[in-house]
């Protein structure tokens, strides 16, 4: 059973104050807090197992070793991957991006060639692709967004031709919560001979996530995102392309032999892993999704699904004026995502209120400057929720808000 | 809710103030130094027209977009600084952006009492101060264009 209060013991933060009230942390799009069983794999490791792994004879690098390999064979089976060779550890989402950008962008992108990316893209999924398309003399083209915030997938057959080398789409926007039909994406750039990456940064902590039944031919994600550590995400690529890729970066664990000429590769998955990794968190990162699984990742989901119907039906009966409520309103197809902006009050100011009375959210652009942009504003805030949120905290939030337009329109009683 | 603690930051009503009525928006004749300053990671904006009359600012035009801090700095600023010389309201941004960056326990020059004090008061929320010293940017930048 999906017990949200004793989930919440889990979590040493949460029991915070700030400035005298109950901490209200509504910024988990950013990053989630994490659970006292990650914060304890991460001691005992440090306390119990710490070596380099893949190098000594020794007990203790056995051991380092065995629960490293462990850590990937969870991340894994998480997002049910045919093999964890074809789980890369990287640092974040935005070093996986990177990685396919230059790995397999540099020998698969070609001039003229076409990258189709979404309106919705955080700068980690259109930055590379930028980079990419200018030294290649490749072009970037977009999926028009319909004023909902959801895609125009009738617009996708067209754009989709014999040009488009990749399509490249997230699958829950960190600034609109909108889920992108990204399985149909896949299906009709596979028809026209591209392949399709899913960056899963929003969606792999939320949501059941299964790279064989999406068929993606890549899936970003970050660790941080989903209670486990910072410093630690992955890419997954499909066996066959992760074996036709070059290495991203060369050194050491990443080298089968080297002599002073030249050096042959590791076998998959380490000759993607230069240098000694991140062994602690990778841990880390593998104690986060035994907490998951233990919750249930259907069951995250409803708990959220129903947390944004919650929320929706909140932000549209208060008395908030003005307020424009970004994305779409139909929960099956949005996340727990907020940005919201309003005519009377900048999202600086608002942040600042919120802040003062124990609620945490994001202001700015959320690195999405150009769909931000695109709404006709400079910044919105965003409350975004997680498993351990309740509607306690959705009521907070909005009489927050509430509170917090009246006294910048009417100014201090 | 302690609404002391907000109006720690918007106190006195003088930033609101500002914010909802900034001073010295209406277009000015002549101007003879132009200031701006933007800060790309919220897109709030500043600038500034100046008229000069020998070496004392005679006429302020500010325009801006952002937040409550940054309206109202620009418009606390706008007045603060008529009627001094170019080369005193230069030391007026110097001793202002100076006080700011100091932390909240250290005392701060009695100068800056008044209305440009509810500015000062900024220091209690350290990732708003760059809010509040936008406006200060904008202002050196129209003095620097002064040859």
């Amino acid at each position: 059973m999906f017990d949200v209060e004793k989930i919440r013991l889990d979590f040493p933060i949460l029991a915070k104050e700030i400035f005298g009230n109950p901490l209200v942390y509504l910024d988990n799009a950013a990053t989630s807090q994490k659970p006292r069983q990650v914060i304890d794999a991460l001691v005992d490791y440090y306390e119990n197992f710490n070596a380099n792994v893949h190098r000594g004879v020794h007990t203790l690098s056995m051991e380092a070793t065995d629960k490293y390999e462990d850590a990937r064979e969870k991340v894994s089976s998480f997002i049910n991957s045919e093999s964890s060779d074809s789980v890369i550890w990287t640092r974040n989402a935005s070093e996986s991006l990177n990685l396919v950008a230059y790995s397999w962008g540099e020998n698969n992108i070609n001039e003229g060639d076409e990258i189709l990316l979404t309106p919705m893209e955080h700068h980690s999924n259109l930055v590379p692709w930028q980079e990419l398309a200018r030294r290649k003399n490749a072009d970037i083209k977009f999926i028009p967004m319909l004023e909902n915030g959801t895609l125009d997938m009738d617009r996708v057959d067209d754009l989709i031709t014999e040009k488009t080398a990749l399509v490249s789409a997230v699958h829950m926007s960190n600034a609109l919560g909108t889920i992108n039909p990204v399985r149909e994406l896949g299906v009709k750039a596979h028809r026209m001979g591209a392949k399709i990456l899913v960056d899963g940064a929003q969606s792999v902590p939320h949501m059941p996530t299964d790279v064989q039944e999406l068929n993606c031919d890549f899936l970003v994600f970050s660790g941080h995102k989903m209670l486990g550590p910072t410093g630690i995400g992955a890419l997954y690529v499909k066996k066959e392309i992760l074996e036709s890729m070059e290495p991203f970066l060369t050194g050491g664990e990443m080298v089968l032999e080297v002599s002073y000429e030249e050096a042959s590769w590791a076998d998959l998955p380490m000759k993607f892993e230069a240098g000694t990794p991140n062994i602690a968190d990778s841990i880390g990162l593998g104690s986060a999704v035994d907490y998951l699984n233990v919750l249930g990742m259907e069951n995250v989901r409803e708990h959220e699904k129903d947390l944004t119907t919650y929320a929706l039906n909140r932000f549209k009966n208060a008395d908030l004026e003005g307020l424009d409520l970004f994305g779409p309103d139909d929960p099956n197809i949005r996340g727990g995502v907020f940005s919201f902006n309003t005519p009377d009050v900048h999202p600086h100011d608002l942040g600042t209120f919120l802040d003062r009375i124990g609620i945490a959210v994001r202001t700015g652009h959320h690195c999405a400057m150009p769909l931000v942009r695109s709404l006709g504003v400079a910044a919105t805030a965003r409350a975004s929720f997680y498993l351990y949120n309740t509607k306690k905290e959705v009521d907070i939030l909005v009489d927050g808000v509430t509170e917090a337009l009246r006294y910048f329109r009417d100014g201090p009683n | 809710m302690d609404r002391t603690k907000i109006d720690d930051i918007y106190r006195d009503r003088v930033i609101l103030d500002h914010c909802r009525n900034p001073r010295n928006i209406s277009p000015i004749e002549h101007y003879d130094l132009l200031g701006d300053a933007v800060n790309p990671f919220c897109g709030d904006e500043v600038h500034f027209q100046i008229g000069l009359s020998d070496e004392v600012i005679e006429n302020v035009r500010f325009t801006g977009d952002g937040c409550a801090i940054n309206m109202a700095s620009g418009s606390l600023l706008s007045e603060a600084v008529k009627g001094l010389t170019t080369e005193e309201a230069s030391e007026l941004s110097i001793k202002f952006v100076e006080s700011m960056r100091k932390s909240i326990d250290q005392d701060v020059d009695q100068q800056f009492i008044g209305e440009l004090s509810a500015l000062i008061s900024v220091r209690h929320f350290p990732v708003r101060i760059k809010c509040a010293l936008l406006a200060w940017s904008a202002l050196e930048d129209a003095l620097s264009t002064k040859a």
